[in-house]
């Protein structure tokens, strides 16, 4: 116990010896948070919209008028041609162009249908479908009117009709910065105690002053773990600031046990730590480990959960993910933070990160050689 | 005397080549990251829900409200769940993150809206996950409201009504490889020329390895030089290897001009390799460049270039935030040249945008550059 001791302390000096890294460990996490969170959002704003009304008529106007005091649309534009609203779309000024035809007005009310025609920049399939739900919003609006003004009230009344309410549980406005900076948080400790960890391991090799240890009589595990534990300290400490972040700047609710939170949060960190070291027992020199981490860190992410559902992926990458860390620390950081999920509600998620965890760090000692 | 000098610089390229084959495992994983990338976003990930998992809270359990939630379920949006049987239930099963979405049915749903012509249904989302919560109530609500002018038949007649017609440009099957072919070749030459030139350069200086290379007759522009073609040559070798990926795979050709496209990419690969050269010149150990081209450029480049988020969807100031990050303009440019199929005439914003970024880190990275060891 006291050799794992000293060898932590050496571990601790030698990482804050290096001025630079020091400052960034603590630094980069905060500047990213305040930078980051408060940027991703899927939410949609001003879409952007080209007008090309052929009609001019009192009922085009009305819809022109719907969508301009909907709080998504901008009108930005209004032409004639339909050559100038492209090019507007290909400079990337407009989002949506509307065409309401010259018979929309005859047509409204007489029952003919009169049809709009709608040109969404679908680049982003997400936003384009989003500003089409939109779109489509406002004209059901749009519509109810029509049918008041024509059949009158006692009409619509006699019409089945099934009220939909909504409510969003847990995050009443969909408010997207409780949603990401669980997920941004996540991703700047794993990239850090993933990157440090393993680049420390890997210098000595590079270096050499691996061997300096080799010859002493320090035990394989003694080794690994003085390796893990100052990047786990390091990995809580960004975690405790990006929480303070979060509480004091972005107002995060903390629904759930701020202990149930570390305890997820350590056990994930031992995971990562553990891969990050067991990956370097087989890189040479820091250039490869880096690249070796990157490759798993973007699969880690992408698969998480952090930016897109989980039950959209196909049934073979969900089974993938019983070995992602990242998508059970997901989960965890989320259901306890916004939902206050106790500990038998996410007691599957931890003992499964156990597991992994125990298997990573195992697999390190075991890969790990005192012998060149 | 030229011929000399040039000689010499082709012997040192060659060197730095035969570094970079010798360790065979990086390569793969030069080439294994895109390739990643390309796979888990063609086929792994999407940001539409599917067999999302509802529950049902029927309280009335007639015949009405199992047509509706069958309709529901039978969507291939939805995987129905479980049934509940009374409200405490719903925070039950949303905490377990076991459903994204509860259907509450009021009592005498069916009896009300035949006798009353009006009954209630609400949905209750997972508010946790934004983005999945707005689709779920949206395509929900569309199915419902489909039901209910079925059920209401020729009452109601619907052309009266306003009919949009959508026309998805660009993209017609809305498919998400429009966008993300481009993100990946942004982040891919971004971080890896960052990452590369600066690892490099730092290494010879911690090593100390640096000094033997200053004393030989090589200019210190030629070592970096020197230093720095082996990588163009890979990143570009990168970027052709992904637009065929991106053909080959997902059927995705250049719709504008290639040759303008690869010439925008040696641009971009210019100015991410003189940026990787700044890195190196302000850091002493490969450590500090890594984690600066690393940490600091990886999730800005995601996050804040417009890859997976819009930028037009930010707040006001991220405009200018988001200005002095060179992603956004290549993604732009990318977008307008592989997918839009426009000329040089609607990039060249852009283009002398990162020309100016290229100057500047260049004349940077010259002035910071010292030739002198302490």
């Amino acid at each position: 116990m006291r050799t794992i001791l000293y060898l932590i302390r050496k571990e601790f000096l030698q990482i804050f010896r290096d001025k630079f890294l020091s400052k960034a460990i603590i630094g980069v996490p905060i500047v990213q948070m305040l930078l980051l969170v408060p940027a991703i959002t899927f939410e949609i704003k001003n879409v952007r919209l080209c007008v090309i009304d052929r009609d001019i008529s009192a009922d085009s106007r009305a819809l022109i008028n719907q969508l301009e005091g909907s709080t998504f649309f901008k009108i930005k534009y209004s032409t004639f041609s339909e050559e100038e609203a492209n090019d507007l779309m290909h400079r990337n000024l407009c989002d949506v162009v509307l065409q309401i035809p010259s018979e929309f007005g005859k047509n409204v009310g007489t029952g003919k249908p009169g049809k709009v025609l709608a040109t969404i920049n679908a680049i982003n399939a997400t936003t384009a479908q989003l500003s089409w739900a939109y779109l489509n919003g406002v004209l059901r609006d749009y519509n109810m009117n029509i049918l008041l003004e024509n059949a009158g009230n006692m009409a619509v009344s006699s019409i089945p009709q099934i009220d939909i309410t909504n409510r969003y549980w847990y995050n009443e406005m969909l408010n997207y910065k409780y949603y990401m900076l669980p997920g941004v948080l996540g991703i700047l400790v794993t990239a850090i105690g993933f990157l440090l960890a393993g680049l420390n391991l890997v210098k000595e090799k590079e270096v050499g002053t691996i061997e300096q240890i080799n010859v002493t009589p320090v035990r394989k595990y003694q080794f690994i773990i003085a390796k893990m534990v100052p990047f786990l300290i390091i990995g809580l400490v960004d975690l405790s600031l990006g929480l303070i972040i979060g509480k004091i700047i972005f107002n995060i609710p903390f629904e759930g046990s701020v202990g149930l939170l570390f305890l997820g949060s350590a056990i994930f960190l031992v995971a990562v730590l553990g891969l990050a070291l067991f990956i370097s027992t087989f890189s040479s020199t820091q250039q490869q480990y880096m690249f070796i981490a990157f490759f798993f860190m973007i699969i880690f992410i992408l698969m998480s959960g952090i930016f897109t559902p989980l039950e959209s992926m196909p049934v073979w990458a969900q089974r993938f993910d019983i070995i992602n860390p990242m998508a059970y620390l997901m989960r965890i950081n989320r259901m306890v933070m916004l939902k206050g999920s106790t500990f038998s509600d996410i007691s599957h998620e931890i003992y499964a990160l156990m597991i992994i965890a125990i298997g990573f760090t195992a697999l390190a000692v075991n890969r790990y050689r005192k012998t060149a | 005397m030229t011929d000399y000098i040039m000689k010499r610089f082709l012997g040192f390229v060659k060197k730095e080549f035969l570094h970079i084959f010798r360790d065979f495992r990086t390569l793969i994983i030069l080439f294994g990251i895109p390739t990643a990338q390309i796979l888990i976003f063609g086929f792994v990930v999407s940001t539409d829900i599917r067999d999302a998992r509802v529950a049902i809270l029927d309280l009335s359990k007639d015949e009405v409200t199992q047509k509706i939630s069958d309709k529901i379920c039978s969507s291939g949006f939805f995987r129905r769940a479980g049934d509940l049987e009374n409200y405490d239930d719903i925070d039950r099963v949303m905490k377990k993150g076991k459903v994204k979405a509860v259907v509450v049915f009021g009592t005498n749903f069916g009896h009300n809206l035949i006798s009353q012509n009006k009954a209630t249904v609400s949905i209750i989302a997972d508010g946790s996950e934004p983005n999945t919560a707005t689709l779920i109530t949206n395509y929900m609500t569309a199915i419902i409201t489909d039901f209910s002018r079925e059920f209401a038949g020729s009452s109601l007649s619907s052309n009266l009504l306003v009919q949009p017609e959508v026309r998805m440009f660009y993209n017609p099957e809305m498919k998400g490889h429009f966008m993300f072919v481009p993100g990946v070749i942004t982040l891919i030459l971004t971080l890896i020329c960052a990452l590369m030139t600066s690892v490099t350069i730092t290494k010879e200086k911690e090593f100390g390895t640096m000094e033997v290379l200053l004393v030989s007759p090589l200019k210190p522009l030629q070592i970096i030089l020197g230093k720095v073609t082996p990588y163009f040559l890979l990143s570009f070798i990168n970027v052709i290897f992904i637009l065929l990926l991106s053909f080959f795979v997902f059927d995705l050709p250049v719709k504008g001009s290639l040759v303008l496209l690869l010439a925008e990419s040696m641009l971009y690969i210019l100015m991410s390799l003189s940026f990787g050269i700044l890195i190196s010149a302000v850091s002493k150990t490969i450590q500090q460049a890594i984690f600066i081209s690393f940490l600091g450029l990886m999730l800005p480049t995601i996050l804040l270039s417009g890859f997976i988020f819009p930028i037009e969807n930010m707040p006001e100031a991220y405009n200018w935030v988001s200005a002095v990050f060179p992603p956004r303009y290549f993604i732009v440019i990318i977008k307008s040249i592989m997918i839009k199929g426009t000329s040089f005439l609607y990039v060249w914003k852009e283009t002398l945008i990162l020309t100016i970024m290229t100057t500047l880190f260049i004349g940077l990275s010259v002035k910071n550059f010292k030739v002198r060891l302490q």
